[in-house]
Order: C-alpha cells, then sequence, then structure tokens
C-alpha cells in the first residue's frame, strides 16, 4: 500500500486511540487552563501587569503543556510492541513518525489554540493582539511536538527518562518561546509582527523536514 | 502465493556480545526458501538477541547477515519480513479489526484477505471486540494473523507458542507448515517441542 495510505492510517489510529483514553489525553489542556487560571489570583486585581505579562504567561503555559504530554507521544508503542512494527514496515520510519507527531499535535495542541482566545481575554490582552497569539501559537505548537519527538525517542528506553527528556528539550524550545511571546507582546502595542512570524515559520518548516530523521534513528537505536 | 525460490537468509561468522559475556560467536547458517531454523538453548543463551538481530534492531557485533546473498537494506528486506515478538505488538484499546487493518496499512496485502486470516485464527465473530477483551492466547493468535494479512516471505517468531493451548499450538504448526510449502521460511525459539513433520527443520543450539 501507499506511503499516504500507511500515513493516514497511523493518524486513524492515534486519535481513535485518544478518543479511547480521554481522561489521559486531557491532562495537558487542563494543566493550560488552571495555570493560566491561577495567576490572576496569585498577582491581584493589578490588571496593567496582568495584561503585561500575559503573552509570557501564554507561553509558557503552552510549553509546559507541551512537555507534560511529550511522554505519551511514543510510551505505549513501546510497552506493547507496536512501535516495532512501524519500524518494521517497509514504509520510511521518519514518515510514519511525522503521522504519529501530527496526531500527537492534533490531540494536544489544536485544543490549546482553542482556548487561548477565551483566556487571553480572562487576562486583560488586547483584542488586536488575538490573532497573532493564534497564529504563533498555530506556528509554535507543531515546532514544540517535533523537536519534543526527537528528545522522547532518545529517552524511550530509559524507564525514568523524564528528568533528561526536560533537560534535552527545553533548550531547544526558548527560541520558539522568546519568537512566539515577543510576536505577542508587540502585536499587543498594535506594531507590526510580521519578523517574528516570518522567524517562526521558518523554524516550522525546519523542524517539519529535519526532525523526523533523527527521531527515527533514535527510536531505531531504542530497540536494541 | 507464487513466490520466488531464490530467497535466502544467511548469517556469516554472527557474534553477540552481552555485558562482556560472549552470547555466541562464528555463528554460521543458510535458510533456503521452504525451510525452518528452530533456535534452541536454555534461558539467557542469545536466542532473542540473535532474532533481534536478524530483524535489524541490533548489529551483530561481528559478522553479518545476508538477505538473497547481499548485506540487507532495510527497505527490501523489511517488505520481506514479518516478526512476531514477545510483545503482541497490539493496541488493546483498539478492536481486532482496527488493529490488523493499521498492520495492513503499514504493510503490502498478502495471501488473506483480514476475514479469512481471522477464520484461520479461528477470531472470526472477535472482529468488534476490543483487544483487552480477549484472552492471552486470543491476542497471541491476533499477532499471528498479521502474519497472514500481509505479503512475507520470512517469518520471524520469537516463542510463538506461548499462552497457546494444545489446539492453538496444533493450528499454528498448520500455518507454518502452509507458509514453508508455499516457498516462505521461518526463523524461529521455542521450549515447546515443534511438530513440523512436513518441514526440513535445521536446528542451532546456543549454549
Amino acid at each position: 500500500m501507499s506511503l499516504a495510505h500507511a500515513f493516514f492510517a497511523i493518524v486513524r489510529r492515534d486519535l481513535l486511540l485518544a478518543l479511547r483514553r480521554r481522561s489521559e489525553v486531557a491532562n495537558p489542556i487542563f494543566f493550560f487552563i488552571l495555570v493560566i487560571t491561577l495567576f490572576p489570583l496569585g498577582i491581584g486585581a493589578k490588571p496593567n501587569i496582568l495584561q503585561a505579562i500575559a503573552p509570557g504567561i501564554i507561553w509558557v503555559s503552552a510549553l509546559l503543556a507541551t512537555m507534560l504530554s511529550l511522554d505519551s507521544l511514543f510510551r505505549s508503542d513501546f510497552d506493547d510492541g507496536s512501535l516495532e512494527q512501524i519500524i518494521l514496515s517497509p514504509q520510511p520510519t521518519s514518515i510514519l513518525v511525522l503521522a504519529k507527531v501530527t496526531a500527537h499535535w492534533l490531540v494536544t495542541g489544536l485544543p490549546l489554540l482553542i482556548v487561548a482566545p477565551l483566556l487571553a481575554v480572562f487576562l486583560g490582552m488586547p483584542n488586536h493582539a488575538l490573532p497573532a497569539l493564534l497564529i504563533t501559537l498555530l506556528l509554535g505548537t507543531p515546532i514544540l511536538s517535533l523537536i519534543g519527538a526527537i528528545g522522547v525517542a532518545l529517552t524511550i528506553g530509559l524507564r525514568r527518562g523524564g528528568m533528561i527528556l526536560s533537560l534535552l528539550v527545553l533548550p531547544l524550545y526558548v527560541p520558539v518561546l522568546i519568537f512566539a511571546s515577543n510576536a505577542v507582546e508587540i502585536a499587543s502595542s498594535g506594531l507590526a509582527v510580521n519578523a517574528q512570524i516570518n522567524i517562526l515559520i521558518s523554524m516550522l518548516v525546519m523542524a517539519l523536514v529535519l526532525a523526523p530523521w533523527p527521531t527515527a534513528a533514535a527510536l531505531k537505536m531504542s530497540m536494541s | 502465493m507464487a513466490h520466488q525460490s531464490t530467497h535466502v537468509l544467511e548469517g556469516i561468522n554472527l557474534s553477540c556480545i552481552r555485558d562482556d559475556r560472549i552470547l555466541f560467536e562464528n555463528l554460521n547458517f543458510k535458510l533456503p526458501a521452504g525451510q525452518a531454523l528452530l533456535l534452541e538453548g536454555k534461558n539467557g543463551s542469545g536466542k532473542t538477541s540473535l532474532l533481534r538481530i536478524l530483524c535489524g534492531f541490533r548489529e551483530a557485533d561481528e559478522g553479518q547477515v545476508h538477505w538473497c546473498g547481499v548485506a540487507f537494506d532495510d527497505f527490501q528486506y523489511h517488505a520481506d519480513m514479518a516478526y512476531v515478538g514477545h510483545l503482541d505488538g497490539v493496541k488493546k484499546e483498539l478492536t481486532v479489526l482496527e488493529n490488523l487493518k493499521v498492520s495492513l496499512a503499514l504493510g503490502t496485502p498478502g495471501a488473506y484477505s483480514i476475514p479469512q486470516a481471522l477464520a484461520k485464527v479461528q477470531l472470526s465473530g472477535y472482529d468488534d471486540a476490543l483487544v483487552q477483551t480477549l484472552s492471552a492466547g486470543q491476542k497471541r493468535r491476533l499477532s499471528l494473523a498479521r502474519l497472514l494479512i500481509t505479503n512475507n516471505i520470512l517469518w520471524i517468531l520469537d516463542e510463538p507458542f506461548t499462552s497457546l493451548d494444545k489446539q492453538g499450538i496444533a493450528l499454528i504448526e498448520t500455518l507454518m507448515t502452509e507458509h514453508c510449502a508455499n516457498g516462505g521460511m521461518i526463523v524461529l525459539t521455542s521450549h515447546h517441542d515443534i511438530a513440523l513433520p512436513d518441514v526440513s527443520v535445521q536446528h542451532i543450539h546456543l549454549s
């Protein structure tokens, strides 16, 4: 069967799996909502401060929520042997890995996009900054998933790889965080953010093209 | 199934070293189409390690595995082989049918359709059952059904008879005999005595 067929079979399988274990999948989005709603309570009734730090809060929470969800990317497939079968498929592993990351983003990244505008209003972010927030999340969260996949693939063989995973992945997340939250902040003050958006686009394209290969190679290594 | 009879799996001077222990060295074998290779040896003697080397998961510390006379490249080799290991490789939250459809999408369609394969492993009527509701033996038979629906010549089976009852074992033996008669080949490990009267079986004893 064709490569596209295999790609969509994996995406479909992972979405079905997510549907059948909803509670596990809902964790990151709950975390995202909880962290953001706690900030106004902690800081108190100071709308100016909240408004100023809103882009940072939303982006840091999105980043941590993604980190929280990373382990589920390959863990169950590794534990029940499905990963062996995926690697033994005659289809290129990197493309199948991309299918898994796509499904993972649809389940964990896309919901962040849907609730983010609501939370932004909650933090008092001006309305004209919302498009920038959505675009940065749309471009940024897939980058986080793609880079995270490399880290997970490298640490999947370790029983307690959580700490190493965050050490590996966080430094690579920093550029996304800087450009994305900076774009939202500048958009809040009414200026153009083309430059930041372009940089995020180029990062996404690079991650799409370059991340699946090391992920596939690292998964193969974890099998031995 | 019209397989070419040119397929041959060769191990040349294979060695495997694990934690400073030599599991095996200078292991040579040549498995032509239509034959089976049974690996014997006590626990920890390197049977599974050898199978994983043959799958390409591990590299042999020395020596090479040749498929059809050349060191295998992943693409052609993976299209020609199938592996059933200790882990069933099926998702317990999916139904029997959904699992097999994914396996089919990952490989190339083989001699049997999904309903035919399920009938063959006596799982007809379980199409829409979640795998987590199946017994261990049924799960094993499901993972063996994967071998039937995809097109492959070489079966690599790690303890295929685990958790199967007598009837199940007889069933798998029939499937293996058929596979070899059709020009396939099998590498397997087993603690059970296997009865494959119509297949020429090579033995390798690892110690």
